[in-house]
């Protein structure tokens, strides 16, 4: 891995966090390929993963997005960035989850009309930066759909044994909108910032969630991945300055 | 054209300013910065212009603010499809901090480099000509830390992420070097109205 710097003068104070860690093809960024819709699961009652086969799909890393097109009768396309939220297989399938946007002219699409059968059309996967290869023991911090890309993470090193460290720490407003509530081990710790199961605590994510994953650092420390909404990120990235995780190990994805 | 079954898209607008495959985002502004916002005061926030100039330089707050104000009113527009319309930034063209420094007549192309070390590359005429900015302001205010306050590059005819935050300084190089998201598959350029996402749009 190399780092590079723009300037031989300049020494940022803060430094920035590495940069991507792998080499991002530039044909499949510049392909728009066909995906077509294979199945629909519901996870919660505003948030549902499709499932599309694209047959030429040239693998990803967990925490890579793509950018999804639709196109209408007149020619009108609307096209949007999505984290993959399946882990890498070899078979040309790839899974998102998608929130129903109030408004939303793609989500809204989606959880309203799509079908099996239907196509639309991908382009990916896009960008290094928030990408995790498996090599690094991650600390993964999400909340609502802020999960999707960390639960690449987490199926992938299911799917290939690994047993290199990760904690992920997810908030949702309660119990009923945990998005892939059931496949959650033990690595996961929930938080729930407004109703919680009978007897568990409710309230924001905190110090206390962070302090037993910091007790237990592992060797290298541990790399950072926050995803959210900006007001979440904003929190989780100065609860994590303030745990003591390096600013320049902390990788965000910000909704928008 | 592969129609989309059943996909009818929001209202279409007659919006000539809004770029191919983007949207109004409204009153939302969107904060997409991969980094942990700094925790960066005016006083120590500091621009320098180094490389293929005659005289490196390196401004401060109260320095840079002795340069002749300058506003930008117009639009601008993030890879991520959202377009913003009818914004207003304060600060100082891009132009008077060159021409302190006198640009060696070599150079092609910028580095723009923030203080969280960020890195974005552009094309020098994308940074000249009245069309690029240090801005400090937004709406009459000062630039908030989440939008790269104290100061920001502004290049509005680029995609946003030209428009590095917390801006530390620009280098003058006479060849393109790819910056943080350029390294990471974003097109070298960004021009919205061609529609340079990634690199070989």
């Amino acid at each position: 891995m190399t780092e590079t710097t723009a300037s031989p003068v300049f020494v940022p104070p803060t430094r920035f966090a590495v940069p991507g860690r792998i080499a991002v093809s530039n044909r499949t960024a510049a392909v728009w390929q066909t995906a077509t819709l294979t199945e629909i699961r519901r996870e919660t009652p505003h948030a549902a993963t499709f499932r599309f086969a694209v047959p030429a799909w040239a693998g990803h890393l967990p925490g890579q997005h793509l950018m999804l097109r639709l196109t209408a009768g007149d020619g009108y396309t609307a096209q949007r960035h999505y984290s993959l939220a399946s882990a890498p297989d070899d078979e040309g399938h790839v899974e998102l989850t998608l929130d129903h946007v109030e408004g939303g002219e793609v989500s809204g699409w989606f959880h309203t009309r799509a079908r099996p059968g239907d196509r639309v059309e991908v382009r990916g996967p896009l960008s290094g930066f928030f990408a995790w290869p498996g090599d690094r023991p991650a600390l993964l911090i999400g909340a609502g759909s802020g999960v999707v890309p960390l639960m690449s993470m987490v199926r992938h090193r299911r799917a290939r044994a690994l047993d290199v460290p990760l904690r992920l720490l997810v908030s949702a407003r309660g119990p009923e909108e945990l998005i892939y509530a059931r496949e959650y081990g033990a690595e996961t710790t929930p938080v729930f910032t407004r109703r919680g199961p009978a007897g568990a605590p409710v309230g924001r994510l905190g110090a206390a969630h962070l302090r037993p994953v910091f007790e237990e650092l592992p060797a290298g420390g541990w790399e950072a991945y926050v995803c959210g909404s900006n007001a979440f990120a904003e929190h989780a990235s100065r609860l994590l300055v303030a745990a003591g995780q390096p600013v320049d190990r902390i990788r965000i994805e910000r909704f928008g | 054209m592969n129609v989309t079954r059943g996909f009818t898209g929001r209202a279409r607008v007659d919006n000539p300013g809004l770029p191919p495959g983007q949207y109004d985002a409204g009153d939302d502004w969107p904060v997409l910065s991969a980094e942990v916002t700094p925790d960066l005061s005016p006083a120590d926030w500091t621009f320098r212009i180094d490389g293929l100039v005659r005289e490196p330089r390196t401004w401060g707050w109260d320095e840079a603010h002795t340069l002749p104000e300058s506003a930008y009113e117009g639009d601008i527009h993030c890879v991520t499809s959202w377009s913003k319309f009818g914004v207003r930034f304060g600060g100082v063209s891009l132009d008077a901090f060159l021409d302190a420094v006198g640009v060696h007549a070599s150079a092609t192309h910028a580095v723009a480099y923030a203080h969280t070390g960020y890195t974005t590359n552009l094309p020098l005429a994308d940074l000249t000509g009245g069309r690029a900015w240090i801005a400090w302001e937004y709406d009459g205010k000062p630039l908030a830390a989440e939008h790269g306050g104290p100061a920001r590059l502004l290049v509005p005819h680029l995609y946003f992420w030209k428009s590095a935050k917390w801006i530390a300084g620009l280098s003058l190089l006479d060849h393109d070097e790819p910056g943080f998201w350029e390294q990471n598959g974003y097109h070298e350029r960004g021009n919205p109205w061609e529609e340079q996402r990634y690199s070989g749009d």
